[in-house]
């Protein structure tokens, strides 16, 4: 019989080691996140899953479960602040939705539909974000890019190869490739990476696949994403890598 | 209900989809007209906006003229709305935002083949063109955000029987879209 913490109300039990994010999640109590990944440790850096327990703010995803915890979670207060984060985001970037081919996948625009976010609000700095198309395969997209690292860790600790990190502080970080022309097509980057798979948002896309699942039939036009807890509960990755979080697999 | 609301529409720097998905409404548009009637708007061919309860406007902010539109819209209407991508993020007009506005003109109008010995457009009926693209909330204050490209016929349908009820408008899982 495993220990319980109170989500909202409700009993979550928990194993020892996991962390309010993926107790909830692996119970099927959905936590908004971005930078949360099932098969990967966390980074508590996007502050989405922001939750209160015993009155304070703590990032639930790095937070370790304990018996008795009071975490509250779906509160006005904090669903307030969430779609201020979302907000910001889509003004920080360029997020064109209509011409985005990540449409209907994207973990970002379906956090916005989740918390009835109906516009970005702030003055958008519409940055200036070359795309980077040298490789024959990948598609490269910064303009969408919402600094999770979720690339970076999945290529340094799942593939083994760096391809990814970010660079610079503050507002001007930026994601960068790892070479020394700074192009993907001098990187050993490839289609089976895990790096492929993970992005949240569309700045990592595979060439020539975009509109095979048509818009409107996509993982977050079926269900909202506060429906898909389950998907994004803990887990191993499986040998082929694949995972149902994951944009649908090419 | 005794006094029909005044609504306004029109289209800024965008492409009229939005109109058109209003019309999705479809035959919702009797029960509409029961509630509502029409000031100025592409329906009517009305050319300047009085006063009204409702402003809905398409588009964002691409030229000056665009802006007095905007802004007589704001003087006339105590809720204005944004509808659709380009009125709320500058959508695919601001794609060009990146981009300097001077170098755009001179590839489109003379540099680009094709267009040997041609200019660029300066007749003074012309607005002249704006720096960058705008959402509308940068240049005035908006009410509300009816977010899609365009937003379903359903979801316009949704928002505006709320807000005429006197809710607070709620589009829900399949209404609201960016796409």
């Amino acid at each position: 019989m495993s220990e319980t913490f109170q989500l909202d109300g409700n009993a979550v039990p928990f194993e020892p080691g996991q962390t309010v994010m993926q107790a909830a999640l692996a119970a099927g109590n959905y936590i908004p996140h971005l930078c949360y990944h099932p098969e990967f440790k966390p980074h508590g850096s996007c502050k989405l899953c922001t939750v209160k327990v015993n009155g304070r703010t703590v990032a639930s995803c790095t937070m370790p479960a304990e018996a008795g915890l009071n975490v509250e979670s779906d509160i006005e207060e904090l669903n307030a602040l969430r779609r201020t984060l979302v907000q910001m985001l889509f003004a920080e970037g360029n997020h064109f939705c209509p011409s985005c081919e990540k449409s209907g996948n994207c973990v970002l625009q379906a956090l916005g539909y989740d918390l009835e976010v109906h516009t970005a609000g702030f003055r958008h700095l519409y940055p200036d974000r070359p795309v980077d198309a040298s490789h024959p395969d990948i598609l490269l997209d910064f303009n969408r890019c919402i600094l999770c690292e979720l690339c970076v860790r999945a290529s340094s600790e799942v593939d083994g190869k760096n391809v990814f990190a970010l660079s610079g502080r503050g507002i001007t970080k930026h994601l960068i490739v790892n070479a020394e022309s700074g192009l993907l097509k001098d990187t050993d980057i490839a289609l089976a990476d895990k790096a492929m798979q993970v992005c949240p948002v569309g700045v990592i896309l595979h060439k020539r696949v975009g509109f095979s699942q048509p818009i409107g039939k996509r993982r977050f036009d079926i269900r909202p994403i506060s429906a898909q807890a389950l998907d994004d509960a803990p887990r191993q990755a499986d040998a082929s890598g694949s995972c149902a979080a994951c944009e649908g697999a090419p | 209900m005794s006094k029909k609301l005044r609504v306004a529409t029109t289209s800024l720097a965008g492409c009229f989809g939005c109109h058109m998905s209003f019309l999705d409404i479809d035959e919702r548009l009797f029960p509409l007209l029961e509630l509502v009637e029409f000031d100025r708007s592409p329906l009517t061919d009305i050319k300047h906006c009085g006063p009204c309860d409702i402003g809905i406007v398409e588009g964002g902010i691409c030229n000056a003229e665009n802006v007095h539109v905007l802004r007589e819209f704001r003087k006339n209407c105590k809720i204005l709305i944004a509808i659709g991508a380009c009125a709320i993020n500058g959508g695919l007009p601001a794609q060009r935002n990146h981009l300097d506005l001077g170098s755009c003109m001179t590839e489109v109008y003379l540099t680009e083949p094709g267009l040997a010995h041609g200019h660029i457009p300066n007749d003074p009926e012309l607005p002249l063109p704006l720096d960058k693209v705008h959402p509308l909330h940068e240049v005035v204050k908006i009410d509300y955000f009816i977010p899609g490209c365009p937003p379903s016929g359903d979801a316009i349908w949704k928002f505006l029987t709320d807000l005429i009820a006197g809710k607070t408008p709620e589009l829900g899982h399949g209404r609201i879209k960016y796409d």
